[in-house]
């Protein structure tokens, strides 16, 4: 196959960036979208040129590191993957492939393709986990019986991988899909009960602190999701938050 | 020669961690906020071990290469993770979690770490769940568990195939709540470049922020190396792409041991590799082992015609099928041990019987799951009569729920469909049992210095059973460092804060600055990952699943020029005050150079086969590994000198008193 790649390129986060065409050839069906950005990268190393940096790193879809905006969807045009999982069979000899970093205000360009994400970290730490000691002195496993709907309800929400498509989707860089996954998978589970108020409350005071948008409820969220993580979790956020609120 | 000193307790196997947790020394909580704790990766073992830690009181400072702890490569396990619950009451206990770990690894662990692990193993279950690990449950809300390779008893714990998602999401959420509490300090997108000895003790480290590019003094009293194996060595390997060797092997250089490089554990089932530009294997969990048939054509014929495309294997009927796991090993069959597996798939292949273009593929099939699944699904919702469709409908479902993700990746991958045509699967590397050397209390030969999850030697031997990582990474960061660590600097607490401008700190910076600086200035012909590609297949020809003498030699005088070529030649684009993938990977690929020259050094000198470490010289007349334990049942923990090739042998002998020495046997 033979290519056009437009694609972003920023030296750093204080730089101003522009789209810089690359000719590829040679590329095969069988390559993921990843490895096909290897071979240009080789091309421009064995130029002297600077190679485009894009985060990557497990490879298989499940750290959540590799992200890239291509052709104006996160992810690529392919379903319930991440763009290390989308393969060049995907796409036609001849094709423009136009490829940017994820766009939000409270994800700031590092360099080219790469995009600081650490406002997740940062709603993560403000309530997204169950104030237990690891010690190791619990009670046993089974004696927290849990419905396995609800189990599994909690194990979907709990799959969402952190790679801020969801908010390179939505036409307002909201992040209530990626936290009222961690939010429904606490809410869930008799675990996360005790501190369900404080822990809405503070991780969705975090998110607005980021400078993510709203909801507005268009649903390009759940499409993109490379996890398939369901709208229903926001419904769900927005529950327990007015509860939350009207605990005082 | 030196006797390396494991530290073992005294007395009884079941009370030696017991009676040590009770013997050793607590640093008293207003002490512990004087003590500062590295810790060099944040997967299962460091993220546990930062969140346990912080929260006894010590101040913690983590550092990963990704942007997010969260994003460390224990999140890409699939299957499960064991623990001697018995839940299942098929006769589960510790002493059989050691005995199959201990019989798994080959009889190259030591049983102290071993029975310790098993003894931790059910509480790692407890605490995961307190934590809101989403597990998989039974309709009557109870834990799920199910088999794994090498054992008879169904003790793995899962959640889907993304148990280390869940496992590490829940480490991550207990760091994170000391992130807010203030007691870990986490620094992303830093690597560690070197290790800093003050009087011989651990103190610090030096870190590169990978955006800006600065090299970063930090002190400590303690650091605890948690940062994963080796197995990039070979270039293609299921890890991720950024899994590396250099804080361990920085570490070897300042005087840790390394023990066992050579042990590699090459997993059966994974996607085979396609061509010249692949980046990386993606592993099938091996719990599709439980449900899926591995199988060959019997005939020749068939298997040329498929590999050419006139023939399909759903068109072989059952007699024309080789089921050789099931024929070779009928006690276990499809779940013998990985290395096991691994080497049965490749005899089959390497007599000509591979499936796929390149020859180096079976099949792992799932059609009898799908109907037996199918038959128990009718019968159970009260279909008497159900068709071969209405069958295969429901199985299929019912393998969806278990396997779903798992199927849907490969479907992605290969663009075939796992569900109506068997998947095709190929040995790749996988994991490294090898590591630095740790004593009892998980301390390298550095004073002050840890090392744990697969960064350390000391659990698995010679092959490591499914779903016993995780056990080990979360093991060592929740419950045994917690413990030991306080021991050795209940002997600091009157140190006070380590500072950063000392004579050794300057030093150090300097020697990683210096090591920068020959990589940027380096001849500029070829690319890092020329080099790195030019290694693994070193690696995966020579040094792979079949090792022999002439091989591993060769091997060696390969590796040595290949890295003197590197150090003349590679070239590296860009700036080193900048962010900079190629100098990452530089840098990376300079640590592996070393430490495959040592790999194939400690293949060479062990001459029997254990475990992963095959060594075609020493095997039965059936074609399985031949151990000799008369004169290599020891750990071989190498000292740096210099040059790989002046590295010095150090033995640490192995001692089974609470088990017998056998053949492994799987028949």
């Amino acid at each position: 196959m033979k290519l056009t790649l437009k694609i972003w390129r920023q030296e750093n986060a204080k730089a101003t960036g522009k789209m810089v065409s690359y000719p590829i050839d040679g590329i095969e069906g069988d390559m993921s979208f990843l490895e096909m950005l290897d071979v240009l990268n080789e091309e421009l190393v064995a130029k002297g040129e600077d190679p485009v940096e894009f985060d990557h790193d497990c490879r298989e879809g499940i750290c959540g590191t590799c992200s890239l905006q291509i052709n104006g969807e996160p992810h690529g045009p392919d379903r319930l993957i991440t763009t290390c999982q989308l393969h060049m069979r995907k796409f036609n000899d001849g094709d423009t492939i136009v490829i940017e970093p994820f766009r939000a205000n409270a994800f700031p360009v590092v360099k080219d393709l790469i995009v600081d994400r650490s406002a997740f970290d940062r709603i993560q730490q403000a309530g997204g986990y169950v104030s237990v000691n690891t010690s190791g002195n619990t009670i046993d496993a089974n004696s927290i019986p849990v419905n396995k709907h609800d189990a599994d309800d909690s194990f979907a929400a709990a799959t969402c991988i952190g790679c801020g498509a969801c908010v390179a989707a939505c036409k307002n860089a909201s992040a209530m899909l990626f936290t009222s996954a961690k939010v429904s998978q606490y809410a869930l589970l008799p675990q996360g009960q005790v501190e369900a108020t404080d822990r809405v409350m503070n991780m969705v005071r975090q998110m607005d602190l980021e400078g993510f948008g709203n909801c507005t409820n268009t649903g390009a969220c759940e499409i993109e999701c490379p996890k398939g993580i369901s709208l229903e979790n926001i419904a769900r956020m927005n529950r327990e938050y007015l509860s939350a609120s009207t605990k005082g | 020669m030196s006797i390396l000193e494991s530290k073992i307790p005294e007395g009884p196997l079941k009370d030696k961690w017991t009676k040590h947790k009770n013997d050793i020394n607590l640093v008293n909580p207003a002490n512990k906020r004087n003590i500062d704790i590295i810790i060099v990766g944040t997967g299962l073992a460091g993220g546990a071990a930062a969140a346990t830690l912080a929260e006894l009181g010590y101040n913690v400072k983590t550092f990963c290469y990704q942007d997010s702890p969260r994003r460390a490569h224990s999140i890409a396990a699939q299957g499960g993770i064991n623990a001697s619950k018995n839940y299942q009451g098929d006769g589960d206990s510790d002493y059989r979690l050691f005995y199959d770990t201990v019989k798994g690894g080959d009889y190259r662990s030591r049983e102290a770490n071993v029975y310790r692990l098993a003894e931790v193993s059910g509480n790692i279950i407890d605490q995961c769940v307190a934590q809101g690990v989403p597990f998989a449950r039974e309709y009557g809300g109870y834990l799920d568990n199910r088999s794994f390779g090498g054992v008879l008893v169904s003790r793995t714990f899962y959640a889907k195939g993304q148990t280390g998602q869940q496992l590490l999401l829940g480490a991550y959420s207990a760091m994170n709540r000391q992130i807010n509490r203030g007691k870990i300090q986490s620094f992303n997108r830093h690597e560690m470049m070197d290790l800093v000895l003050v009087d011989g003790k651990a103190r610090g480290i030096i870190a590169r922020d990978m955006v800006t590019g600065e090299l970063e003094r930090h002190s400590a009293h303690a650091v605890v190396l948690a940062s994963g194996g080796y197995g990039n060595v070979f270039f293609l390997s299921t890890n991720a792409m950024g899994s590396n060797v250099m804080a361990a092997w920085r570490a070897h250089r300042r005087g840790a041991y390394f023990a066992n490089p050579c042990y590699t554990q090459i997993h059966p089932t994974c996607i085979p590799v396609t061509g010249d530009h692949q980046s990386k294997l993606t592993l099938m969990s091996e719990s599709l082992r439980n449900d899926g048939r591995i199988w060959v054509p019997k005939k020749k014929e068939d298997a040329i015609a498929i590999r050419e495309g006139k023939k399909k294997p759903t068109e072989l009927s059952e007699e024309e099928r080789d089921y050789y796991l099931e024929r070779r090993y009928p006690s276990f069959g499809n779940l013998v041990p990985r290395d096991v597996a691994s080497r049965a798939a490749k005899e089959r292949c390497d007599a000509g019987f591979g499936v796929n273009k390149t020859g180096q593929a079976v099949y792992l099939d799932f059609a009898s799951a799908i109907k037996r699944y199918g038959k128990e699904a009718a019968f159970t919702s009260g279909h008497k009569n159900p068709s071969e469709a209405e069958i295969i409908k429901l199985g299929k479902e019912v393998v969806e729920s278990k396997y779903g993700n798992l199927f849907q990746m490969y479907e992605k991958i290969t663009d075939q469909n796992p569900y109506e045509t068997p998947m095709m699967i190929y040995p790749a590397v996988h994991y490294t049992m090898g590591g630095l050397w740790v004593d009892y209390n998980l301390q390298t030969t550095i004073p002050g210095c840890y090392a744990a999850g697969e960064a350390n030697f000391s659990d698995h031997g010679a092959n490591r059973l499914g779903a016993s990582a995780l056990m080990q990474g979360l093991a060592d960061g929740y419950f045994v460092l917690p413990y030991t660590i306080g021991d050795y600097l209940s002997k600091d607490i009157r140190t006070g804060k380590i500072p950063t401008d000392s004579p050794e700190f300057e030093a150090t910076e300097k020697e990683v600055k210096d090591k920068i600086d020959r990589l940027m200035n380096a001849g500029g012909k070829h690319s890092v990952d020329t080099y790195h590609k030019k290694l693994g297949k070193i690696m995966w020809e020579k040094c792979g699943m079949a090792r022999n003498e002439q091989g591993l030699r060769e091997a060696i005088e390969e590796i040595k020029a290949l890295r003197e070529d590197f150090w003349k030649n590679v070239k590296v684009t860009g700036s080193a005050t900048a962010k900079n993938a190629e100098l990452e990977k530089a840098g990376r690929v300079a640590d592996f150079l070393e430490l495959g020259e040592l790999f194939a050094k400690d293949a060479l000198h062990r001459n029997e086969s254990c475990g992963g470490h095959f060594r075609e010289e020493y095997q039965t007349e059936e074609g399985e590994a031949l151990r000799d334990d008369e004169n290599f049942r020891y750990v071989a923990a190498w000292e740096y000198k210099g040059e790989p090739s002046d590295a010095a042998l150090h033995k640490e002998e192995l001692i089974f008193n609470n088990i017998e020495l056998k053949t492994r046997s799987y028949k």
